[in-house]
């Protein structure tokens, strides 16, 4: 199997689905020629052509309002938003119309978009990069939400949200791209959208998580060992829908949960999946459900970022705290 | 039916004073500048370059942080803000940090700035301007509101704000020049037009063959300019800002430059998308070279002076970088105080929780 990185596996994901289907249509700023600033689409444009792959005019509500149109010619875009912190200007093309469009038009017109965006922070960005706005697009009914957390998945991931015929924001986490490789095939598979992966098991306790979070989850559960805690972590991979059943299984043999996003504690995923526990749950807590999240400021400058982010330390106080309880 | 397009460009030619050799080639359009501003504004430009210079070596020994290279655009910047007086306000964007700097933000500031450090952005009293706006297009809409507000106040200041060719893109700068011009605010609409956002080459970036002639729609004057001309665009500049505060509606102003550099320090490889040929190309129409030649000529520029301006630049740079290593460290808690007027019961508690752990 081949060593890749996220942001390789996510060049060979859209390879394969520009390979596989002729609809699909890659475009966004800069990712023709320059193949895209982080180079997710690099060498896409010379295999298959400035008709399928293409750099768009400045201006992420074109992006949008151009993909909604292509999809009512049965094209499958898949547009890239340079940086999802420039949502703010696609966000009636994404939440008002193609969110819409399948209950609009009475199931008759649909549209297949997968929006692809680099977020996420850590890594000394200008404001309003790597803000993490995943809540503002998983509480529009409609969308489906992708956040994958390691190369493998998200090859698999991506495939899956551009076959699907409903729109899917598909959240790239900067710090993954290039941080550290992992084994993809090189053929095509998929994963289906809206389960989770146990990315650890573990008997005593729930971190539930996504994104690059999940990494540091993953840490806090190492070090958490040597005190002969046992964290189970489970990567929820798709945050709309999210899969209720795999955690609910994991909260059942462990009864303590910690919920871990890097949003804020007023954004994000974290209250919503709390609350879904809490509901259906509540008989086999041994303690209150706890969050881990950034504080509810705008994200934070470069200078002050490191201490902003929620980090592996402050997972292990929250399990502690669950715990001890 | 007339074909309203056909030889459109011909309606903007590019306005022109001081030519690639530094002669004069339109001389009843020269402003009126005494010796001593024909002087200061190539000292502003020789100074800017070298601030760029040093920008882009402190940047790559990690000593600044996001940085928008400036060499070959000094014309553009420094020219319009020439004209301006200290009561107009600047929007500008990410790469603007020139005319913030001469119009009044102490350049340990600029540096902070680059540092993702908030004091970079608090505009130190009188200095009207915003800090440099990320979000490309959003300042050209807010320059509407500014103009419109100093049209109500009766005010003589104009407001002006900065984009580049890709920017030209964005709704945001259709609806600032639309709303601008309905209300006949006092409002300057500058596109530093480099050929390129990010890789992208203008020809891709819209059918339309200047960007001046976008003002045709919104109903206000457009103009290109040569943007490595420095007198054609302080002229150019003047000439907007005199309409402006006399009530006759806004103007958009495109001028014609390149930025010679990457377009951030971030990683942008421009030989992925421009050619030598190109590059040469424009480092033949310099701002610098040409302006040079041209005070030359009039007994005005030397070495030697060359040499000073030099020599202050980069021991003024040196005393900044200083303040600003000197600043106190930027902490979550200072971004918690700067949420809200009063904080909220919700985030006094986070305060005290992170201030806790900032004194650990
Ligand atoms: C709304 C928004 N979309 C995209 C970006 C990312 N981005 C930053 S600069 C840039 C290109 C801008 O080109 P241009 O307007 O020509 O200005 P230049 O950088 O050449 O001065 C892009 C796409 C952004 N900052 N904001
Ligand atoms: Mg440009």
């Amino acid at each position: 199997m081949a060593q890749m990185t996220m942001i390789q596996a996510i060049t060979d994901a859209l390879r394969t689905e520009l390979k596989n289907d002729e609809n699909v249509l890659v475009f966004g700023e800069d990712v023709g020629q320059n193949g895209g600033v982080f180079r997710a689409t690099e060498g896409l444009q010379a295999e298959f052509g400035e008709d399928r792959v293409f750099d768009t005019p400045l201006a992420e509500s074109g992006i949008g309002g151009l993909a909604f149109g292509l999809s009512m010619q049965g094209f499958r875009p898949v547009p890239e938003i340079q940086f999802f912190g420039f949502v703010y200007e696609v966000m009636d093309a994404i939440n008002g119309q193609i969110a819409r469009i399948r209950y609009r038009s009475g199931g008759t017109q649909h549209a297949p978009v997968t929006f692809r965006s680099p977020f996420g922070g850590g890594v000394h960005t200008p404001e309003l990069h790597a803000d993490s706005l995943e809540g503002l697009v998983a509480q529009q009914p409609g969308l489906k939400v992708v956040i994958p957390s390691t190369p493998y998945d998200a090859k698999g991931l991506l495939i899956s949200s551009i076959r699907d015929n409903d729109p899917v924001v598909f959240l790239e986490h900067m710090k993954l791209y290039r941080s550290f490789r992992g084994e993809v095939p090189e053929e095509e598979y998929t994963i289906e959208l809206g389960k989770a992966d146990v990315k650890r098991e573990g008997s005593d306790v729930t971190l539930v998580a996504y994104g690059a979070m999940v990494h540091s989850c993953l840490k806090a559960a190492e070090e958490l060992e040597k005190d002969g805690i046992q964290a189970e972590v489970i990567d929820l991979r798709t945050v709309m829908p999210i899969d209720l059943e795999t955690i609910l299984k994991s909260v059942e043999k462990t009864n303590r949960v910690v919920v871990v996003q890097e949003a804020q504690r007023q954004a994000g995923m974290a209250s919503y999946i709390v609350s879904q526990i809490q509901e259906r749950a509540i008989l086999h807590l041994e303690a209150p459900i706890l969050t881990v999240a950034a504080p509810d400021t705008v994200y934070a400058f470069t200078q002050a970022e490191e201490v902003w982010l929620p980090n592996y330390n402050d997972i292990i106080e929250k399990v502690n705290k669950v715990i001890n309880f | 039916m007339e074909r309203k397009l056909e030889n459109i460009e011909n309606q903007f030619e590019t306005f022109q004073i001081l030519n690639e050799e530094g002669k004069v080639v339109n001389e009843e359009a020269m402003p009126n500048l005494s010796d001593e501003e024909l002087k200061e504004l190539m000292q502003r430009m020789v100074y800017t370059r070298i601030l760029d210079q040093r920008s882009i070596a402190l940047n790559r020994q990690g000593r600044l942080g996001f940085y928008a290279p400036t060499a070959g655009q000094e014309a553009s910047q420094l020219g319009t803000q020439f004209a301006l007086e200290k009561e107009d306000f600047i929007l500008p964007g990410y790469r603007d940090v020139p005319q913030l700097i001469w119009h009044g933000l102490p350049l340990y500031q600029a540096f902070l700035f680059s540092r993702g450090h908030f004091h970079g952005n608090q505009m130190p009293e009188g200095v009207n301007a915003l800090s440099p706006q990320i979000i490309i297009g959003a300042q050209y809409i807010q320059t509407a509101g500014v103009a419109l507000g100093m049209k109500k106040r009766g005010s003589k200041s104009v407001a002006i704000t900065y984009t580049g060719d890709g920017g030209t893109s964005q709704g945001d700068f259709y609806e600032g020049m639309n709303f601008a011009g309905a209300y006949k605010a006092p409002a300057i609409f500058v596109v530093q037009n480099n050929r390129f956002a990010i890789s992208v080459p203008v020809e891709k970036q819209t059918a339309a063959k200047t960007l001046a002639q976008k003002a045709v729609a919104a109903g206000i004057e457009g103009i290109q300019v040569d943007g490595m001309d420095v007198l054609a665009v302080y002229a150019a500049t003047k000439q907007a800002r005199e309409r402006a505060v006399n009530g006759e509606g806004p103007t958009l102003i495109e001028t014609l430059t390149y930025r010679y550099g990457p377009h951030t320090m971030a990683g942008d490889d421009p030989t992925r998308y421009r050619t030598d040929e190109l590059d040469n190309e424009w480092e033949k129409k310099d701002p610098l070279v040409r302006f040079r030649k041209y005070l030359e000529g009039k007994g005005l520029w030397s070495e030697d002076e060359e040499n000073k301006v030099i020599e202050k630049a980069k021991e003024e740079i040196k005393a900044a970088i200083k303040k600003a290593d000197e600043q106190p460290k930027q902490k979550v808690s200072d971004l918690i105080k700067n949420m809200y007027e009063e904080l909220p019961a919700h985030l006094q508690e986070q305060l005290e929780e992170y201030e806790a752990k900032e004194s650990k």
